[in-house]
């Protein structure tokens, strides 16, 4: 056990170097030099404060999204609607800001009741996958990427249509909050404590129930196998909606603090692709929510210090991209080099 | 399983080697640029020292919306940072592509602070998308000059006039530049059919629009032809330029007003997709021509199609802005600075331009240049009687439209086919 606990360890570290070498050699053939485009990503994600608060203005969401996702990967669901369910979010949370923008209800309760209209779009969005799967035997990778498009959609038509600015049509966004709508930030520094806390309270919180609740335990035996569960007598599908639900909620708090403590705004693109980078960090962490932290936090840190390659390097940004993509594919398939290994042995 | 830790072991020892072998070259040729990129520091601090100027190389951001090598819009900034390097001595950082598409999760602002902690004294921000975050951080860093070019968050006169000291407005009196693009478009037209590649609808595009009609207007009405039979209709894409699953595409929409009988079309968004566009079409027998926009040289696309490109030379004002940043006699304002009218195409004087394209017949480009000289006369085309789009009156006859209700045009005019505001 201990053994094949250290192989698999070792074959991570190798997938990771792997990884450093193929994106190295792309560099190379780029005509850049791999040292210095690792050397500014560093630096321009933990070289400062300001840089590392930025990190973690995009840690939240992603971490959110991650928590959620290992809730849904541990029923056997492929939640690719989480895009979706963020965006919903988003859309839960500006609605309800749009309700009190001339309230005078403390500002503190409208941003809490915002941030729950956004976890509760987000999960009543997850709840249509889960039905489409459920009642619909549509697998929940189709479903959820078709109600992604709508999901777009439906932004693109509230930007444009009933909540365009004043005289403008533009993809833009819309109307920017007024400033008491946001979650309160750290001085000179662009990360809100509040949206840390919320991430990591999720976090915990999913941490909890797969580690140390019969739920869990009940929502794993249904991602192993869903009829020898039904058989145990455990309600299955009910337990895949759950798994939805969860999913979604955390998603949508992912959203709400987009809008709540980012954009400020909704924006065509608001779930900024967290959730597929989301898909990513739970893949690469093979389902393990004690990696969520360390993993999200990484990811995090190549978004924002790959911002340095096209300003210093004249490198496009999307490498990071193409990092965080290679690394996933390497582990995977270090993975199965691994479980070869095993066998053999 | 031992045997596995044994050629675990050997697979470990070649990538050491792997690694050894792309590692090693990796520091030496990082060296190499650093040791060249120091000489030329060292040659530029001579001058300097010996004109007593300031040691210290003045550096400027800049924020592009779209690539830097749009041939268009944000190109046309770019070139102008080159110009600024070139008179000033000083240097260009820049980051292109800065909207929420292109670089999901981030805010203009924060790309500025990346701009600053480079060395940044001045940034500029490119685009109306990013006027907004312009003001949040110019207010949070009230130490580094900020211009927001298109915006008018300082204009005294304007509609949202907030007081924000270290930050400037520029734009380019475009309405002369959309006036001779629509000119030359009208000449064009064999059917009386123009199309305009809107991007957005605000007061900037409708204005931009509107004149681009007038001009057009103006033209066919002195050329002799029939003033019912000009059509003018603008379809809006609904972003500065395309971003697949948003806006409609601007090919299609090209392609859309050039079958159906809409012979020339003027973009009014940030690249000239519709001189491609053209040029295909063109290439399959029919006879149809594109107006590029922004860029002085955008008609180097499709040169066989381009009738022209009105363009802004924002090198100028950059210059004095960045210049009173420097002396330390910068003042909040709004400019709004128009072509020099002596010399059009003057790079060192003229903000606004237009060139004629190679695809603008001899006789059509003597009538533009006629049109142009009138303007530079005093012609005013944006004397009423000017109606809106719905029919009432907005510039009485005789009427001369003062700088706030051009840039603040409520809606298309008269005579326009498209919206003027979203539905």
């Amino acid at each position: 056990m201990l053994k094949g606990r250290l192989s698999g360890f070792v074959f991570q570290l190798l997938a990771f170097v792997l990884a450093l070498v193929f994106v190295s050699l792309i560099l190379i053939a780029a005509k850049a030099s791999p040292m210095e485009a690792y050397k500014n990503m560093i630096t321009g994600s933990v070289g400062s404060m300001r840089k590392f608060a930025e990190v973690l203005v995009t840690f939240v969401p992603l971490l959110l999204v991650t928590a959620g996702l290992l809730i849904t990967f541990s029923a056997g669901l492929w939640n690719i609607g989480v895009e979706g369910q963020i965006v919903l979010g988003a859309i839960g949370t500006a609605w309800v800001f749009r309700q009190f923008v001339d309230s005078t209800l403390p500002a503190g309760l409208i941003i809490t009741l915002a941030i729950l209209g956004g976890m509760a779009f987000g999960a009543l969005w997850a709840s249509f996958a889960g039905a489409l799967k459920t009642f619909g035997g549509v697998n929940e990778i189709f479903g959820g990427l078709g109600l992604n498009f709508v999901s777009t959609a439906l932004t693109l038509y509230l930007i444009f249509g009933p909540w365009k600015r004043e005289g403008v049509a533009s993809m833009s966004g819309t109307e920017p909050f007024p400033d008491h709508f946001s979650l309160p930030q750290l001085p000179d520094l662009r990360i809100s404590l509040w949206a840390l806390g919320i991430a990591l309270v999720g976090v915990v919180i999913v941490y909890f129930i797969l580690q140390g609740t019969y739920f869990g335990l009940k929502l794993k035996a249904v991602g192993k196998n869903f009829r020898a569960a039904y058989l145990l007598g455990i309600p299955t599908w009910q337990y895949s909606m759950y798994s939805f639900l969860i999913c979604g909620a955390l998603a949508g708090a992912a959203g709400a603090i987009q809008v709540a403590a980012v954009y400020h705004r909704l924006i065509p693109s608001i779930s900024s692709g967290y959730g597929y980078l989301g898909l990513m960090v739970a893949m690469l962490i093979n389902y393990q929510a004690i990696w969520a932290i360390p993993v999200a936090l990484f990811f995090a840190a190549l978004n924002i210090g790959s911002i340095q390659l096209p300003i210093v390097m004249k490198l496009d940004s999307s490498l990071a991209g193409v990092l965080q993509g290679v690394l996933v594919l390497f582990v995977l398939l270090m993975e199965g080099v691994r479980q070869k290994f095993v066998k053999k042995a | 399983m031992r045997k596995n830790f044994t050629r675990l072991a050997y697979l470990a020892l070649a990538l050491t080697f792997v690694l050894a072998a792309c590692g090693t070259p990796a520091p030496a040729a990082t060296e190499a640029p650093m040791a060249a990129t120091e000489a030329p520091a060292a040659a530029t601090e001579a001058p300097a020292a010996a004109t007593e100027a300031p040691a210290e190389q003045f550096v400027f951001g800049m924020l592009l919306v779209g690539p830097y090598n749009d041939n268009g819009w944000s190109q046309a900034h770019y070139e102008a940072g080159l110009y600024l390097e070139e008179k000033l001595g000083a240097k260009m950082i820049y980051l292109d592509k800065v909207n929420p598409a292109d670089r999901p999760g981030t805010t203009p602002d924060q790309l500025a602070e990346e701009l600053v902690a480079q060395g940044a004294k001045l940034v500029i921000f490119n685009s109306d998308d990013m006027k907004d975050a312009s003001t949040t951080f110019a207010k949070a860093n009230p130490d580094v000059f900020v211009i927001m070019a298109s915006g008018d968050q300082v204009w005294p006169d304007g509609k949202a006039y907030e007081e924000i000291p270290n930050l400037m407005n520029i734009m380019g009196r475009m309405e002369y530049g959309k006036m001779m693009a629509g000119c030359a478009a009208a000449l064009t037209s064999e059917t009386g059919k123009i199309g305009y590649l809107g991007p957005l609808i605000n007061d900037e595009t409708r204005r931009l629009a509107a004149s681009a009609f007038l001009g057009a207007k103006h033209c066919w009405e002195t050329a002799g032809n029939d003033p019912a039979a000009l059509e003018f209709k603008v379809t809006w894409i609904g972003f500065w330029f395309n971003i697949p699953g948003v806006t409609l595409d601007p090919v299609q929409v090209s392609n859309d007003f050039y079958t159906t009988g809409y012979d020339v079309v003027i973009s009014g968004i940030d690249n000239p997709v519709n001189l491609g566009e053209a040029q295909k079409l063109s290439a399959e027998g029919k006879t149809v021509f594109g107006v590029a926009y922004d860029y002085v040289a955008a008609c180097d696309a499709a040169p066989d199609v381009c009738i022209g490109v009105p363009y802004f030379n924002w090198g100028p004002e950059y210059l004095k802005a960045i210049s009173s940043a420097q002396d330390g006699s910068w003042a909040s304002q709004f400019i709004w600075a128009g072509p020099d009218w002596a010399d059009l195409n003057n790079p060192d004087t003229s903000t606004v331009g237009f060139v004629n394209g190679p695809a603008l017949s001899a006789e059509d480009a003597t009538a533009v240049d006629a049109f142009v000289a009138e303007l530079a006369g005093g012609l005013n085309l944006w004397t009423g009687p000017i109606n809106l789009q719905d029919g009432s009156v907005y510039l009485a006859d005789g009427e001369v439209g003062t700088d706030q209700q051009v840039w603040y045009l409520p809606q298309l005019l008269e005579g326009m086919d498209g919206l003027s505001a979203a539905e």
